[in-house]
């Protein structure tokens, strides 16, 4: 190969600059001014993180050098054992099929990321930016796991369904990633051409409840 | 509804996570030139309809997103076992 092709950068900064404004897949539905006029007190409570930096991570899994590797990059550690999920400083890691995890960071920091991989990570391995197609909506509150019951045929019974569990699957009429935060607290991660559909089903679905939008 | 078991996931999950694609263990001819037109035909479109004992291929679409196969009765619609891409079956017609 030619000298000028190693200079060809082979990660991308996704974000266009500072003076470019990135626009959540919510942007419309105002969720500040929901938040403000709403209710303040319910059994939902629905979060919208936007902009989030998420990233698909591909390796072998069979391969300790690499999991070494990445669990070092990422600054916790790279699980195998199906539907987990490990969190740190800023950083969470979904075990999503054996040989790919979706790591969420600031999203400002996830051209950082992708240029540490980039520098450091042995073998063959793919670590692609997601946060584009991606969006991230957190569901809390006393009557959450009805809200998560009536919207996927999972079962969310804390024996089946602990702490820090990720599963897949449908949601609604599109699907989630969905991880457990805390007893009474999930993150969706969803399709961002879903967001407004998923918003309007969850609003609806919590009415029941009382539902309290956050900021 | 079909309760089934993802050997990737290693847990049930409903039917609707899953997609069936078809019959299992067809593999590519090694030499697709040396075949007759009547041996590429059945390989590329002829498949066997049992009633009993059924080897398929699923894919857990809206979870893993990992295709693996499925031993199903076609009768009662039992399945006996799924197991990943690779593995042999340990119920067949013939046992």
């Amino acid at each position: 190969m030619s000298e000028a092709n190693n200079n060809v950068r082979l990660v991308m900064d996704q974000l266009p600059g500072d003076d470019i404004q990135g626009r959540s897949p919510l942007h419309h539905a105002d969720l500040a001014t929901v938040a403000a006029q709403g209710s303040q007190e319910g059994g939902v409570t629905i979060q919208h993180h936007p902009l989030v930096g998420l990233l698909t991570l591909r390796c072998n899994a069979g391969d300790a050098d690499q999991m070494a590797a990445a669990s070092k990059l990422l600054g916790v550690e790279l699980h195998c054992q199906p539907l987990t999920s490990s969190a740190g400083e800023g950083v969470a890691v979904r075990w999503m099929s054996p040989d790919e995890w979706l790591i969420s960071v600031d999203g400002a920091k996830a051209f950082d990321l992708e240029t540490a991989f980039h520098n450091d990570m042995p073998g063959h391995y793919a670590l692609v930016n997601v946060g584009g197609g991606l969006t991230v909506l957190e569901v809390s509150g006393e009557h959450a796991v009805d809200v998560m019951m009536k919207t996927a045929p999972v079962d969310f019974h804390l024996n089946t369904f602990p702490v820090g569990k990720v599963v897949s699957t449908v949601f609604a009429k599109s699907s989630a990633t969905i991880r457990r935060l805390a007893d009474d607290r999930f993150e969706l991660v969803i399709r961002r051409s879903f967001a407004d559909y998923l918003w309007l089903w969850l609003q609806d679905a919590s009415r029941e409840y009382g539902l309290v939008v956050r900021t | 509804m079909l309760h089934i078991f993802c050997p990737h996931c290693a847990e049930y999950r409903e039917e609707e996570e899953f997609h069936a694609k078809g019959q299992a263990h067809i593999p590519r001819p090694l030499d697709p030139e040396a075949l007759s037109d009547k041996e590429w035909g059945e390989y590329l479109y002829f498949r066997k309809n049992p009633r009993g004992i059924h080897h398929e291929l699923w894919v857990h679409a809206a979870g893993c997103r990992k295709f693996f196969n499925m031993t199903r009765d076609t009768v009662t619609y039992e399945i006996h076992e799924t197991y990943k891409i690779g593995e042999k079956p340990t119920v067949t017609a013939q046992s």
